[in-house]
């Protein structure tokens, strides 16, 4: 079996101080699929992503990925499986430059330096940003963040991508270049969004969440055509589908 | 938000200095952690009065800065933003200590000001080594040295965190003095206001920090501090160690400006 496979056996989860997250969620993943997770805020779309990187454990139920279940023992191996990319990449740079940066997770890797050299230039590469390896990341537009975030995650080579909340706070033609670059990546991708037409444009499967539990599962096209499930979810049509090419 | 923010953006960029690559930054952290120690060691040593014997140190830290390339503005303005800490120290010595101890024709000077003079001096030498051992190494590569040389990860660590930190709770901070700002109309905030307001600073700084510290799990962080820089220890790193190390133990056991200063009135008829 691949290690590719992202699975929640009847998840649940409550917050610490009480507040119940997520209901007995099950779904399955399998190698290479583009999976958008759509629904109102507090849906419990952040809390699924952080149990399939073992920042959060389950209450009761399970997460696997591949043949690994993940608990706070495998949470080494998943993490370079897994790439996390956050919602607010200033959460995630912290170092003095880009290079820096993006070589952290090589580095913790227990990579030799030459090497996470190699992997950051190829991560910079891929995502169209390697003329900002010396600039402090603090310093860069709200795409270029996003774009070296991404990059971080990349540089560890993981063979699942999780991602936040991707196109939040960019302008048009960043989300639009957000969107060509997340199509060319071959990984399982799983994708926190309100972004309705990114998932279209980006996705092969849509799961909608509701109150903690998941309400619809399905390909997009079919998903975003059933109003009445789009409203109850507080969700709307995605606009490409309101008014069609042409 | 103006003057936090300023004051962020000009801390961050003291760290980025480092990141160039300039002749002191090429150089092992160790060897400038080990050296800037020692001269801090040595300022110290000095007699309480000690002021003129002080002077010729201020080659370190100027030096260093020629070398790493440190503009001086910011660095000027980071060590009178450390300033009153050092008045505050010294601010009595010219009351307590009033034996007078210079004369210039009739007019003495107590000992207490020179006293206060030698820990001004002595503030503007070690503060400002330490400023530019950071312009010229980084706090990531500098907390990676400490930790080579047997610092606990615990507390190097901790530094770096404290060091990240600062800037989380300051742009904090900046938001919050924003809002207020935008909704005060000009007036002061009531002092009884101060106390949620900073209680509210601390609880979304611990919460942005949580998702920081997630972010550097999830990317495999364990503890242990690596860096892309390699500390190589070469000759040039014992050069500079031994050299700098042998004139502050001269500067220490010679009083340079007084001999220089007998030298030429003895030359003088």
């Amino acid at each position: 079996m691949s290690h590719h496979l992202v699975e929640a056996r009847e998840l649940s989860f409550a917050y610490p101080d009480g507040t119940p997250a997520l209901h007995g969620v099950s779904c399955r993943f399998t190698h290479g699929e583009a999976v958008g997770i759509v629904g109102a805020n507090g849906a419990g779309k952040s809390t699924l992503l952080l149990h399939f990187n073992g920042l959060l454990l389950p209450g009761s139920g399970e997460a696997r990925i591949g043949e690994l279940p993940v608990t706070a023992g495998t949470r080494a191996q998943i993490h370079r499986t897994v790439g996390y990319v956050f919602q607010d990449a200033d959460d995630q740079l912290f170092m003095p430059t880009v290079e820096e940066d993006v070589a952290f997770g090589p580095l913790n890797m227990g990579l030799p330096p030459d090497e996470a050299r190699a992997r950051v230039r190829a991560a910079l590469e891929a995502v169209g940003a390697a003329h900002l390896a010396r600039r402090a990341p603090y310093r860069l537009s709200g795409g270029e963040k996003r774009a070296v975030a991404i990059a971080g995650v990349l540089a560890m080579s993981p063979s699942v991508l999780v991602l936040d909340e991707p196109s939040a706070g960019l302008d048009p033609a960043a989300r639009r270049r957000l969107i060509a670059l997340l199509r060319t990546f071959t990984h399982t991708k799983i994708i926190a969004t309100h972004d309705l037409d990114l998932v279209l444009d980006v996705c092969t499967r849509v799961l909608v969440m509701r109150e903690g539990a998941i309400e619809a599962d399905g390909p997009p096209v079919a998903i975003f055509a059933d109003v009445e499930l789009l409203r109850r979810c507080h969700l709307e049509p995605p606009l490409s589908s309101a008014c069609p090419p042409g | 938000m103006g003057r936090i923010d300023a004051a962020l953006r000009d801390l961050r960029s003291l760290d980025a200095l480092a990141a160039r690559d300039t002749p002191l930054s090429r150089l092992d952290g160790r060897a400038k952690v080990l050296t800037t120690l020692a001269f801090i060691i040595v300022v110290v040593s000095f007699d309480r009065y000690a002021v003129a014997a002080l002077l010729p140190l201020a080659a370190y830290p100027v030096l260093l800065a020629v070398l790493g390339e440190v503009p001086a503005a910011p660095l000027a303005r980071k060590l009178l933003l450390a300033a009153p800490f050092a008045l505050l120290v010294g601010i009595f010595n010219p009351l307590l200590d009033r034996a007078p101890m210079l004369a210039f024709g009739d007019a003495t000077v107590a000992a207490g000001w020179v006293s206060f003079a030698s820990i001004l001096v002595r503030f503007a030498l070690t503060v400002g080594a330490a400023l530019v051992l950071v312009a010229g190494t980084g706090m990531h590569t500098l907390c990676v040295a400490l930790a080579r040389l047997g610092v606990p990860q615990a507390l190097t660590a901790q530094l770096l965190f404290l060091f990240r930190y600062t800037f989380v709770l300051g742009a904090e901070a900046a938001r919050m003095a924003t809002a207020r700002e935008l909704r005060s109309g000009g007036r002061a905030l009531a002092l009884s206001a101060y106390g949620p307001l900073l209680g509210h600073l601390l609880l979304r700084a611990f919460e942005r920090a949580q998702r920081i510290h997630l972010a550097m799990v999830a990317r495999g962080f364990d503890g242990e501090l690596r860096s892309l820089r390699t500390l190589r220890w070469s000759s040039r790193d014992t050069a500079f160690v031994l050299g700098w190390c042998l004139f502050f133990l001269s500067v220490r056991l010679v009083d340079l400006p007084q001999a220089l200063g007998r030298l030429l009135l003895g030359a003088a008829p």
